[in-house]
């Protein structure tokens, strides 16, 4: 990787996980990949600026050891990330090394300078072409297909190539390995040899597709306040802030566990090494339904934890977002799930005060706002150039300081996400989860996708959500009312609106993640779970007295709840279903 | 061999500032002052020839003309089994009288991280015999967790207490910024509780200099990691993390850093997270429990040092007004011991009983606003007054199946079971005849 040839420099300063470089000879590219000598060892390290013969590098490594006069070598490629078969199932870092690889040379611990081939140069594949001699060819187009796990992995032509090119020789179905050549074309009259695998850098965008179109379909995460109240579309974005422990890591697992997707890519960026063993440990043993695999197998855990080094936390979510579009450039629907993004902001900031940048609010860079911006719009909807359509959905969390959403990481992603899944720390701490606030939180996606939602789920779909949606405001503003004036405060009619609302919320926004049913609904459970609740919604209850009104939605809201635990086609639902029918027709009206 | 300067360009709060060649970062240098004392200092910043320590002992006093010597190599700290029942300096000196360790290795502070590979999943319950922790925030080994408290909470008693039930094989006590009676405390109550001879201590109290706090917690947890890779399970108490914190703003501030909150250094984060994350389950040895604790200036979770915590730790325990408090507290490993290791109503009693406890509150709140009491107040308030005198009593001192039993009890003497929100089989299972 390291052609003496090239680039040299040494280092003349350290400060922190920044060093400055003075270049010995030849030239030197912004966001260059170097590599610093110490003793041994090698570290990786990238240009993040050059003033004259000086650029500064953040090294993806601990520092320690690092002094002036070392010997750094440039290499003249921006980070980038391998693409190929052999993703899925992975466990890397936030540069791409596979961890499973790393671990039985170094012991427990994650020694530096150490990389590792991302992927497998043994493994074979069976490759089947899909283009014949003599055919064009455009950039990112699929020319062949492996089987990875369990679904068509599309071998691609170099994503960044211009112009037309022409099929001079593919190989003939059969066992390869990714750095076999098996096909070669030629453009602009230069003959290329193609393997199985390519590089990409992280920091830019995969753009090889025809348009970009406008999400309308539901992404279904299983998940009712989600999918219900407030629906991410399938190539959209969203975003969980919320206080520490009000619950964005068990939400953005239980999605990653049951979101009807093709591929899932985890980037746990800067948050607890553990949370991540749970799903390393968790996920081979979940079955897919969609393809009686195991979760794994359509899996992708990008995990640079908080201990490990900052530069390669700010580069994690890069790798992830880019692995993400070259799913989607093979027609496929892949959801990344970011956990934290303010983890990111923070590695961004940490960075920009070493180098002395002015800075904006809380000390984040001023291009924060951008950066976040550019990130978000990764995601998308696009129809690639053969017709097929491909979907990255991006759901970030933030970790706002002190819990408090008015501050620079929250308010720049709100600007950029179609949907606002705001965990409030109230709710958390009285055990409503999931913690969304389903007062301040909001989805744009709901409007943008009626037609399908009304299409696909029932006809009267976005009017019956917008009207419980109406009857959780009423209820919320009876409740905080009552705290002043009191229940004898209130009227009847008030106070049945109230246990409505509250219906409402404890057993159908809220869902236990730990209960082998509760915790995942299917869009058709919902459908019928959500009409037979809104009838007791809509219903004009007739009582005598409070305490009537009471005591009947008590008894009600049991019901509703306990059913919430038993499988569709079990009896006890069936029999709950029934009571809960039995006391809607009687409900009030008989006691008159 | 080491290179000696004696000509310090400038001294800035407690960093010195010199010029010099051959050194790297993180490089250990010992200071010898005009006047004979020493101390270690550890460079920080390199620009060229100009280097910058931050001065462990502190700079008060320090003379321009000061000799440091450059030792080659970061700081690092002894190992050896003979460090079990010893007493150690902030700076890792003996202060128990008795001589220095032989034949100790040396380790690395503040090595590297564990791969994620090499962890496992926590599975093993730590009965502490209060309720508060064991029935709605279970511990759990390899957990990191802090007692978040006001100041002058009994927090310290809290930790010695946990740490004297917890059964650890080897105990290791971090005190950061410790008044001298807390540290004596802590002495005692392990000598009486027969866990001195199996505990390690270092011991940075307030009258010590600042920038040596920064050194407890790496060297408490380096030489819980050699002890948890030998497959021994080590508990290490960490007290008061806020003051490590602050001890990091001094520095930062000295270095003339941007902060990003109330003086904080923008990396707060990840260097409190760097220590934390040393609480591990290692695949195939031993393993490293953090109980710490985070005094919350002004009593407010908000600020920055608990906030920052919060989102590192595996949870938190609340004290208070002498209490742990349900709302704020948190166990996040709890749902992988509570009914797979517990009883199997334990998650749904643990539920049903912070939920009624926060309706009990509401109800508080409302009749102390002056409304009328309904019949479901009554209720409500008999099951606050039970709560807190049969759980959230500090002076409570039982095991986890007495106390699930109790919550039982405790429901059906205040509710119906329709009222409790809890699935059907196991409240017919349960619910007291
Ligand atoms: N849906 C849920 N059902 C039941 N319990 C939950 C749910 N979500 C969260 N919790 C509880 O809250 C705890 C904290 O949740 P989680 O780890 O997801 O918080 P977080 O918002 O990611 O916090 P941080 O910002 O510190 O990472 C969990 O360990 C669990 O006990
Ligand atoms: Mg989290």
């Amino acid at each position: 990787m390291i052609d003496s040839s090239s680039t040299t420099g040494h280092v003349t300063g350290i400060n922190g996980n920044m060093i400055v470089v003075e270049i010995d000879q030849g030239s030197v590219i912004q966001n260059e990949v170097a590599f610093v000598t110490v003793s041994d060892m090698k570290l990786k390290a990238e240009v993040i600026k050059v003033v004259g013969k000086n650029c500064y590098l953040q090294v993806f490594e601990d520092t320690t050891g690092i002094g002036v006069g070392m010997k750094v070598d440039f290499t003249g490629n921006m980070l980038a990330v391998e693409l190929g078969p052999g993703l899925l199932g992975s466990i890397y870092d936030g540069l791409q090394n596979p961890l499973g690889l790393l671990d039985n040379k170094q012991g427990f611990f994650l020694q530096r300078g150490q990389y590792k081939d991302p992927l497998s140069r043994e493994k074979t594949w069976e490759f089947k072409p899909v283009v014949k001699v003599g055919d064009k060819v455009r950039g990112g187009q699929w020319i062949g297909e492996v089987k990875e796990n369990f679904l068509t992995h599309r071998i691609i032509t170099p994503i960044g190539m211009h112009g037309i090119a022409t099929v001079k020789e593919i190989v003939s179905e059969g066992t390869y390995k990714i750095t076999d050549t098996i096909a070669k074309i030629e453009v602009n009259g230069k003959v290329i040899p193609l393997n199985m695998f390519q590089d990409w850098p992280v920091k830019k965008a995969i753009k090889a597709y025809r348009e970009r179109i406008y999400p309308e379909e539901l992404l279904i995460t299983k998940q009712r306040i989600i999918d219900t109240t407030f629906p991410v579309a399938r190539g959209g974005t969203a975003c969980i802030p919320g206080p520490f422990g009000a619950g964005k890591t068990v939400l953005q697992h239980l999605m990653s566990k049951y979101s009807s997707v093709d591929v899932v890519i985890v980037v746990a960026c800067g948050e607890r090494a553990g949370e991540v063993v749970e799903l390393i440990h968790e996920f081979p043993e979940i079955t897919d339904p969609k393809t009686g695999g195991s979760l794994m197998d359509r899996t992708i855990i990008i995990c640079n934890t908080s201990s490990m080094p900052v530069a390669a936390r700010e580069a994690s979510v890069y790798t992830g977002i880019t692995l993400a579009e070259y799913y989607r450039q093979m027609g496929l629907d892949v959801l990344v799930l970011a956990d934290s993004t303010s983890r990111w902001a923070q590695a961004m900031r940490e960075m920009s005060g070493r180098l002395e940048e002015i800075p904006g609010e809380e000390a984040f860079p001023a291009y924060l706002e951008s950066r976040i911006a550019g990130l978000y719009e990764r995601a998308g909807l696009v129809t690639l150039h053969n017709g097929e359509k491909g979907a990255v959905t991006l759901i970030g969390t933030v970790s706002p300081a002190g819990g408090n959403f008015e501050e620079p990481v929250t308010q720049a992603t709100l600007k950029v996400v179609g949907a606002f899944l705001g965990l409030s720390r109230k709710r958390s701490d009285e055990r409503k989860f999931p913690a969304i606030d389903p007062l301040d939180s909001y989805s744009l996606y709901i409007e943008q996708m009626e037609s399908s939602l009304n299409r696909d789920l029932d006809r009267d779909w976005t009017k019956m959500v917008s009207r419980s949606r109406d009857i959780l405001r009423a209820g919320a503003e009876v409740g905080k009312m009552m705290t002043v004036v009191g229940e004898e405060g209130i009227s009847l009619d008030d106070l049945v609106m109230y246990l409505k609302s509250e219906l409402l919320d404890f057993t159908y926004l809220q869902q236990n993640a730990f209960d082998d049913v509760d915790c995942a609904s299917d869009i058709e459970r919902q459908v019928v779970d959500f009409k037979l609740l809104y009838r007791a919604l809509t219903q004009d209850f007739k009582f005598n007295s409070k305490p009537e009104a009471r005591q009947f939605f008590t008894t009600l809201q049991d019901k509703y709840y306990q059913r919430n635990y038993y499988s569709p086609d079990s009896d006890e639902f069936k029999k709950l279903v029934g009571e809960i029918e039995e006391s809607l027709v009687s409900g009030g009206n008989s006691l008159v | 061999m080491f290179k000696e300067y004696t000509r310090i360009t400038n001294i800035i709060g407690d960093i010195i500032e010199l010029e010099a060649e051959g050194v790297t970062y993180r490089e250990l240098a010992s200071i010898t002052n005009t006047n004979g004392d020493t101390s270690l200092a550890q460079v920080i910043k390199i620009e060229g020839t100009k280097v910058s320590l931050q001065v462990f002992a502190g700079a008060k006093g320090m003379s321009n003309r000061a000799t440091v010597r450059f030792l080659g190599h970061p700081m690092k700290v002894s190992y050896s089994g003979d460090l079990l029942g010893r007493i150690f300096s902030g700076s890792g000196q003996p202060i128990d009288g008795k001589p220095p360790i032989e034949n100790a290795k040396d380790t690395e502070i503040g090595g590297p991280s564990v791969n994620p590979i090499k962890r496992v999943v926590p599975r093993n319950f730590i009965e502490t015999r209060i309720p508060m922790i064991d029935i709605f925030n279970p511990l759990v080994e390899s957990q990191k967790l802090p007692i978040f408290s006001t100041p002058g909470e009994p927090y310290n008693d809290l930790l010695a207490r946990i740490a004297l039930q917890a059964q650890a094989d080897i105990v290791v006590l971090g005190g950061i910024g410790l008044k001298f009676d807390e540290y004596i405390g802590f002495r005692r109550k392990f000598e009486e509780g027969g866990v001195m001879d199996r505990t390690v201590m270092f011991v940075h109290t307030a009258a010590d200099p600042v920038v040596e706090r920064l050194l407890v917690p790496d060297m408490a947890l380096a030489v819980a990691e050699q002890f948890g890779i030998e497959g021994k399970r080590v508990l290490v108490l960490l007290t008061d993390m806020t003051a490590f914190a602050d001890a990091l703003k001094e520095i930062s501030v000295a270095m003339e850093q941007v902060p990003s909150n109330l003086g904080y250094p923008g990396s707060l984060y990840s260097d409190l997270a760097s220590r934390y994350e040393k609480a591990v389950d290692f695949e195939g040895a031993g393993s490293i429990t953090v109980l710490a604790v985070t005094t919350m200036p002004g009593g407010d979770v908000t600020h920055p040092v608990p906030d920052n915590t919060g989102y590192i730790t595996e949870g938190q325990y609340y004290l208070v007004n002498g209490m742990i408090n349900p709302f704020g507290s948190l166990s996040r490993l709890k749902q992988l011991v509570i009914g797979k290791v517990t009883r199997k109503d334990h998650g749904p009693v643990m539920n049903a009983m912070i939920r009624l406890y926060a309706k009990a509150l509401e109800s508080k709140k409302k009749i102390s606003m002056g409304f009328e009491k309904t019949e479901t107040d009554e209720k409500y308030l008999r099951y606050a007054d039970l709560f807190e005198s049969r759980f959230m009593d500090l002076k409570v001192d039982i095991t986890l199946e007495s106390a699930l039993d109790l919550g039982w009890k405790t429901m059906s003497e205040c509710f119906t079971p329709f009222e409790v929100g809890i699935k059907k089989d196991i409240v017919e299972k349960y619910w007291p005849k």
